[in-house]
């Protein structure tokens, strides 16, 4: 069992928590630098997938997870991100540029949002985000100038002063190093007066008042960050999906992004990747496990003689090959992780790691909270 | 006068999923997305009882009723008692994924090809050069009936007066003996029979397929918002709203309006007046 | 100068005259008390004074500066802090940060420098930590430094609302019944506690309280409302023998 003894006020304001914890990250960071020369191109393509779904996971935490703003369309700004960078690209702007611009664009959307977002609360703020989502999507489709519309816009590998990333590794270090710098970005505002204003306007906007934070201000600051991740992001997500189209921005889209924040764990950086991980590789795991399982049953069954194990693969590899079943998935996993884990997997894995840091001492009722009542969110 | 009549009966299908929507909210604050894919099985069932099983029109709706108002308050029972006292919008999650599942469970039993359910309504009047078709007319008339026994119900009765307070302090309510967790699941099996009604009215004429539902529950929500959540009479008067616009937008304006006006008139209506046209506004005393 | 003056303030809710025509003093350096039975406007006058209400009539006057118009957000930055009845404190965090949050009146970086933690936001970061530890120290809060709001007991959480008044360096101190829901020992804290805010950091404070021990031992002056209306302003003393008070309020 390790305690960590303060000794300086530095300790609390640092990125890591002392030379244990930054060595794990080193370790971890080692790790992510090997893994393109370790797997094939696919399974790197994929981590890709999980770095880009983090940037989002982290633009979504922030204002859902730390501002407690509840937002259904998140999904309008990273189409906007993504047609934006695509737009500028195809116009001969460098690729820097590009992406500046389109983060640009988006936050400035993201502004737009946020303002009449200033005098709303919960629901109502939601139901509006989820309006201008349905518009925005009605805007891909029609504005076709600039999107193609349904026609559709091909994007090509970036090409960054003069050097072509045209590979799976090297996009893959790209996304990494992005999303590496974004988490940096937002653990400093995190540990900083903005990320403090933020946590307090989700759980008390009137004593917020109170302490001088201006609500209309901090609001805004978090829907503009949140929006400008989101452009980042988009600009990677229209690289890697390569082909853009209007209907991949739906609210279904934004569902799952909120998914994402909530199995990964609300209110930590942590839970945005965890999210991510899983919300990026739960597909293809499905889709692998569709072909995996009936061929491996059947195996069992031919080598033990019991065919029922056979026909019990086969019907499990038949129902996951039924179209809809990955949005059921993602339900049943949504609704047991609010059930069963409210926390999230990062809750789940502070609980892991604190029994056994604190083994054999460990008390399994560490984590229950007390009954709680419900109490009106009218009057918050 | 057609469009007005269409648009009033779709208007009055997105009210009673908005009042749906506005039941549960009002009494339990949580917003239950998966209200649409209530309404589609509800359809579904409906289908199989009248279709299949070749019952009658009216008791193939009564057993549509009756199945999915139960299985709304079992799903109170079992799944959303858990939640009680995590923050509103996990538990919205929460109904988004259960109404995903549901998709997925309909998608698995039914196929995803589209069903016709045959209805006693097919029949057209004509008032003064007027064409008016039963079907709509049948919506129309059938929502006004559940709201009339709604409103009586909520109001003027110990159970719906009961439910108002569960909704306002839930702690309080239980000191006064109220039996609140049975006033829950009560109120989940209203909003999910007033859904299933909505599905069985909507079935000739949207037909019924497992995404019928999504795109109604959007439509409804917003409704709902524009009336001022928590406003039963705005519910309506939302749904209606919505649907008119939806009907005279798609034939007066260009193409891909259709969709998007019913949510610019909510965006406007929101940043005129944030709490609906019937909401309250409510601050916390300190 | 007058520290901080009411004049005639008045706000109607509806129907309700929740005060009517209140007016009172506060001088710099003295504890001013204002008790009432229930209903009677005290937290009202309060919400008024911290700009959570807009008054139908009157006048707030602060350090010479009329600031009846002040938005809410900015009368931190004035130097008027405030505690609240029923504890507002951000559930979630922990007990430092709650602190720390109060100083954000005296934060002077901006939003592209938090973002790459520059070495001067570091230094300021510190240096506001340096100021919540002053605060922690005064008030006994060290073990419950990194504890979440929601694991404290009542009693710790009604110290550290007022420890996060505090920290906003504030210049009057309003404390909404700052010993309800405490025991006699706690209450005595607290007492000693107020004393040491006008003693030792010359704040004024402003007080609405229950506890008429504590309002003697501590107040300088007492106001006391009834139904919205002030009846008697004066020294403790004064205020309890007062016939109207005591008919009113203290009863027997």
């Amino acid at each position: 069992m390790r305690f960590v003894f303060k000794t300086s006020y530095e300790q609390d304001i640092r990125l890591f928590r002392d030379g244990v914890a930054a060595m794990w990250y080193g370790v971890l960071a080692v790790v992510m630098l090997l893994l393109p020369s370790l797997l094939s191109s696919y399974y790197v393509g994929e981590i890709t997938w999980v770095f880009i779904y983090g940037i989002c996971g982290v633009s979504l935490m922030v204002l859902v997870g730390y501002t407690g703003l509840l937002s259904l369309g998140h999904a309008a700004f990273l189409g906007i991100g993504a047609y934006a960078h695509a737009y500028f690209l195809q116009h001969g702007v460098p690729w820097v540029a590009s992406v500046a611009l389109a983060t640009l664009i988006t936050t400035a959307s993201g502004i737009v949002v946020g303002l009449p977002a200033l005098r709303m609360t919960g629901i109502y703020l939601a139901i509006a985000t989820l309006a201008f989502a349905v518009i925005i999507q009605e805007v891909f489709t029609r504005w076709e100038a600039v999107t193609k519309g349904f026609a559709g816009m091909a994007v090509e590998k970036p090409v960054i002063f003069g050097v072509h990333f045209n590979d799976a590794a090297s996009f893959y270090y790209l996304c990494a190093a992005i999303l590496a710098l974004t988490l940096w970005m937002t653990r400093n505002l995190l540990r900083s007066p903005t990320g403090r204003a933020w946590i307090a306007i989700r759980d008390s906007e009137i004593a917020a008042r109170s302490m001088g934070v201006n609500l209309a201000v901090y609001k805004s600051i978090a829907f503009a960050y949140s929006a400008a991740l989101m452009g980042l992001a988009g600009a990677l997500f229209a690289h890697k999906i390569a082909y853009l189209a209007p209907d991949i921005f739906t609210i279904l889209l934004s569902i799952q992004l909120l998914l994402l924040v909530i199995v990964g764990g609300l209110g930590s950086l942590h839970g945005a990747v965890f999210g991510a991980i899983f919300v990026a590789l739960l597909p293809p795991t499905i889709a692998i496990l569709r072909d995996a399982i009936p061929a491996t049953l059947s195996d069992v069954a031919s080598t033990t003689g019991i065919g029922l194990v056979g026909a019990v693969g086969k019907t499990i590899g038949d129902f996951l090959k039924k179209p809809g079943v990955e949005a059921g998935f993602f339900g049943l996993i949504l609704v047991l992780v609010i059930l069963l884990e409210p926390l999230g997997m990062y809750g789940r894995w502070m609980k892991i790691k604190l029994f056994f840091s604190t083994f054999p001492m460990y008390k399994r009722h560490t984590f229950t909270r007390q009954k709680s009542y419900m109490k009106s969110e009218r009057l918050r | 006068m057609q469009l007005t009549l269409n648009g009033l009966a779709v208007g009055c299908i997105y009210g009673l999923v908005a009042l749906g929507f506005v039941l549960i909210y009002k009494a339990t604050e949580l917003v239950n997305f998966a209200q649409g894919d209530l309404l589609m099985l509800g359809a579904f069932v409906a289908y199989m009882a009248i279709a299949l099983w070749g019952l009658d029109y009216w008791v193939g709706f009564l057993i549509a009723i009756v199945v999915i108002a139960v299985f709304g308050a079992v799903l109170d029972m079992t799944i959303l008692r858990r939640v009680i006292g995590q923050p509103q919008f996990a538990v919205v999650m929460l109904t988004i994924g259960l109404g995903a599942m549901f998709r997925t469970f309909a998608s698995v039993t039914w196929g995803s090809e589209i069903y016709t359910l045959p209805t006693p309504f097919s029949g057209v009047t004509n008032i003064a050069g007027v064409t008016l078709s039963h079907q709509y007319l049948s919506i129309i008339a059938g929502t006004l009936i559940l709201c009339g026994v709604l409103f009586i119900f909520f109001n003027y009765t110990r159970i719906g007066i009961a439910m108002q307070a569960t909704s306002q302090n839930q702690l309080a309510a239980y000191y006064v003996g109220i039996p609140v967790k049975l006033v829950f699941s009560l109120v989940w099996a209203i909003s999910a029979a007033v859904a299933t009604a909505a599905g069985i009215l909507l079935a000739p004429v949207t037909l019924i397929d497992i995404n019928m539902g999504l795109a109604v529950a959007l439509k409804a929500f917003a409704a709902a918002v524009l009336g001022g959540f928590g406003s039963i009479p705005g519910a309506l008067v939302g749904g209606i709203t919505i649907g008119l616009i939806e009907l005279y937008a798609g034939a007066t304006l260009p193409e891909g309006f259709k969709d998007t006006a019913p949510y610019i008139v909510l965006l406007v209506m929101l940043a005129v007046r944030p709490q609906g046209l019937f909401g309250t506004h409510g601050g916390k005393k300190v | 100068m007058t520290f901080f003056r009411a004049d005639n303030l008045t706000i109607n809710f509806g129907g309700i005259r929740a005060v009517d025509d209140v007016s009172f003093a506060v001088n710099k350096g003295e504890v001013f008390t204002i008790i009432g039975p229930n209903g009677a406007g005290k937290t009202t006058i309060f919400n008024l004074v911290s700009r959570i209400y807009d008054p139908t009539a009157g006048r707030l006057v602060f350090e010479d500066r009329d600031i009846t118009d002040v938005p809410p957000h900015r009368i931190a930055a004035l130097g008027i802090a405030r505690t609240f009845q029923n504890i507002e404190l951000f559930e979630h965090a922990t007990l430092l940060e709650n602190l720390l949050l109060a100083r954000h009146v005296h934060k002077k970086s901006t939003f592209f420098g938090e973002l790459l933690f520059l070495p001067a936001v570091r230094q300021m970061e510190l240096e506001h930590r340096e100021a919540v530890e002053r605060v922690i120290d005064f008030l006994n809060l060290q073990e419950y430094r990194d504890a979440l709001i929601v694991n404290l007991p009542y009693g710790v959480r009604k110290v550290t609302e007022l420890g996060r008044a505090l920290c906003t360096g504030p210049k009057l101190l309003l404390l909404d019944e700052p010993s309800s829901g405490l025991n006699v020992e706690e209450t005595d804290d607290m007492a000693f506690w107020i004393e040491d805010i006008k003693n030792l950091l010359g704040i004024t404070v402003l007080m609405v309280e229950h506890d008429m021990n504590l309002v003697s031992a501590v107040s300088d002056r007492v106001l006391a409302l009834n139904y919205g209306r002030p009846i008697a302003t004066g020294t403790p003393h004064q205020i309890k023998s007062h016939p109207e008070v005591v008919r009113a309020y203290l009863g027997g």
